[in-house]
């Protein structure tokens, strides 16, 4: 879909989330503990949610939301984001998009 | 027959016990000689009758036989004495019977109404044609068959839990080769996942159920964190069995505890929002106008979510033990492994102990 693309094709970390995941938010806790400010668009609030929605599970992602994409590229929903935060392998995945300015506590 | 034969005299005390010999004289003769037989609460008699005097009737007891003996006997007080005593002996050895027999039937009809309130209480806690065979929590809400069949499973799977450990404390004691070790290694962590799979269909069935950690117990569940145990405090106890440490490992282990916390901080923190949006679905509209269909309408869809919590907290858990399988060597998995499945196993019996330590009257 076309939306889908232009919005996950957008520079840096890219959510996308509905208003009432609790999931999405845990996965945004997370972004903005690695000093990383993503990009969030809230697909509830989107007259083609629906189709949205169809097409994120297309491309890929186990759950609708949250899906994030880094640099264009689908990383996954929550537990792919999960996996590769314990292994390792997030942090040097989204380092060019970490803030130095935004310090989490 | 003469048995009193001359190659072989056996002292006089054991006459009275030995039937071959003639009745009649050896017992006169021995109470002559020994002053009596004592014979402490009971009355040792020849099973060889005396042809005439000696009476067959042996309803009154053994005392009654005696008397006619002792009355041909030289010590008639002493004998007289002992009688009495003996008589008070059985009196009191009957009135011990008497009551130990009504205990014991009061103690049965105890046990047959405590069985038919268990099974009255047993019947209205299920759905019908259920049953729980054991619960070591005990329940008071109604379960379903599939939770009543995880438990089942659980009780099995701590079973086997228990073998594993054991058989890892033997090996890791000897000498084992490294191959072997990788398959314990491997049964053991894929004993792990089989239970986080469990718990997936559980939590399907009643999320609130491992929500709360029903399944375990007390002490395990004091440290509960969404439905399991903490993927940090997992990392915490096994820390202190890896020594020594490659330095690469070091940085590794580092990395894993990190991202494991920040892992556990974003779930918890997400956990924390769908108790507030539940909190505020239970709470909208007016509270006190004693209409609320919408609100639990609202609740529930919220309640949705739980389901994913649960498997999302069981996924770190997986990861992490998965994450530190691949990081350490064999050897130092398989001790490792032994501290965890033993730190488990002491949370089990601190439970126990605690429980029993309640029961105590103070």
């Amino acid at each position: 879909m076309d939306k889908v693309m232009r919005m996950s094709s957008e520079k840096g970390v890219v959510i996308f989330t509905k208003s009432s995941c609790c999931l999405c938010y845990a996965v945004q806790i997370l972004f903005r503990d690695l000093r990383v400010q993503p990009t969030i668009h809230e697909i509830d609030n989107d007259p083609d949610c629906r189709e949205i929605e169809k097409a994120l599970l297309r491309i890929g992602c186990s759950t609708a939301v949250p899906a994030v994409f880094v640099g264009g590229k689908l990383v996954g929903s929550t537990n792919e984001v999960m996996s590769l935060h314990l292994s390792g392998s997030l942090v040097p995945l989204i380092k060019p998009y970490q803030s130095l300015l935004y310090q989490a506590n | 027959m003469n048995t009193t034969s001359t190659h072989f005299v056996p002292p006089r005390r054991f006459e009275i016990y030995e039937t071959t010999l003639s009745p009649v004289s050896m017992w006169e003769e021995s109470f002559k000689n020994n002053g009596g037989i004592y014979t402490p609460n009971s009355i040792i008699i020849p099973t060889n009758a005396k042809p005439d005097s000696l009476s067959e009737d042996t309803s009154h007891g053994t005392p009654h036989k005696f008397d006619q003996e002792a009355s041909t006997s030289r010590h008639p007080d002493k004998t007289q004495r002992r009688l009495a005593q003996n008589r008070e002996a059985a009196r009191k050895s009957r009135l011990r019977k008497k009551a130990y027999v009504q205990q014991l039937e009061t103690s049965r009809l105890k046990l047959i109404h405590l069985e038919q309130e268990l099974d009255r209480v047993r019947q209205q806690g299920f759905y019908e044609g259920n049953r729980v065979d054991t619960n070591a929590l005990g329940f008071s809400d109604k379960m379903s068959s599939g939770i009543v069949a995880f438990e089942m499973e659980y009780g099995h799977w701590v079973e086997e839990q228990n073998r594993q450990i054991s058989e890892l404390r033997t090996v890791l004691h000897g000498q084992v080769s490294d191959v072997e070790l990788r398959l314990l290694v491997d049964n053991a962590m894929k004993h792990y996942f089989q239970l986080f799979r469990m718990k997936s269909a559980a939590a399907k069935i009643d999320v609130f159920y491992i929500m709360s950690g029903m399944w375990k117990t007390s002490a395990e569940r004091f440290f509960l964190w969404i439905g399991g145990f903490r993927p940090s405090e997992l990392l915490k106890v096994l820390l202190p069995h890896f020594d020594p440490l490659m330095d690469q490992q070091v940085l590794d282990v580092c990395n894993l505890r990190q991202s494991c916390q920040q892992a556990e901080d974003a779930v918890s923190q997400g956990m924390e929002k769908l108790q507030h949006t539940l909190a505020d679905s239970v709470a909208a509209g007016n509270l006190g106008e004693g209409s609320y269909i919408p609100q639990i309408t609202c609740a529930m869809e919220r309640l949705e979510a739980l389901v994913s919590f649960v498997n999302q907290a069981d996924h770190l858990r997986h990861e992490t033990l998965q994450q530190m399988h691949r990081i350490l060597t064999t050897r130092q998995a398989a001790r490792g492994l032994l501290a965890l499945g033993e730190y488990f196993q002491r949370l089990r019996a601190l439970s126990s102990s605690w429980a029993t330590r309640q029961r105590e009257p103070t």
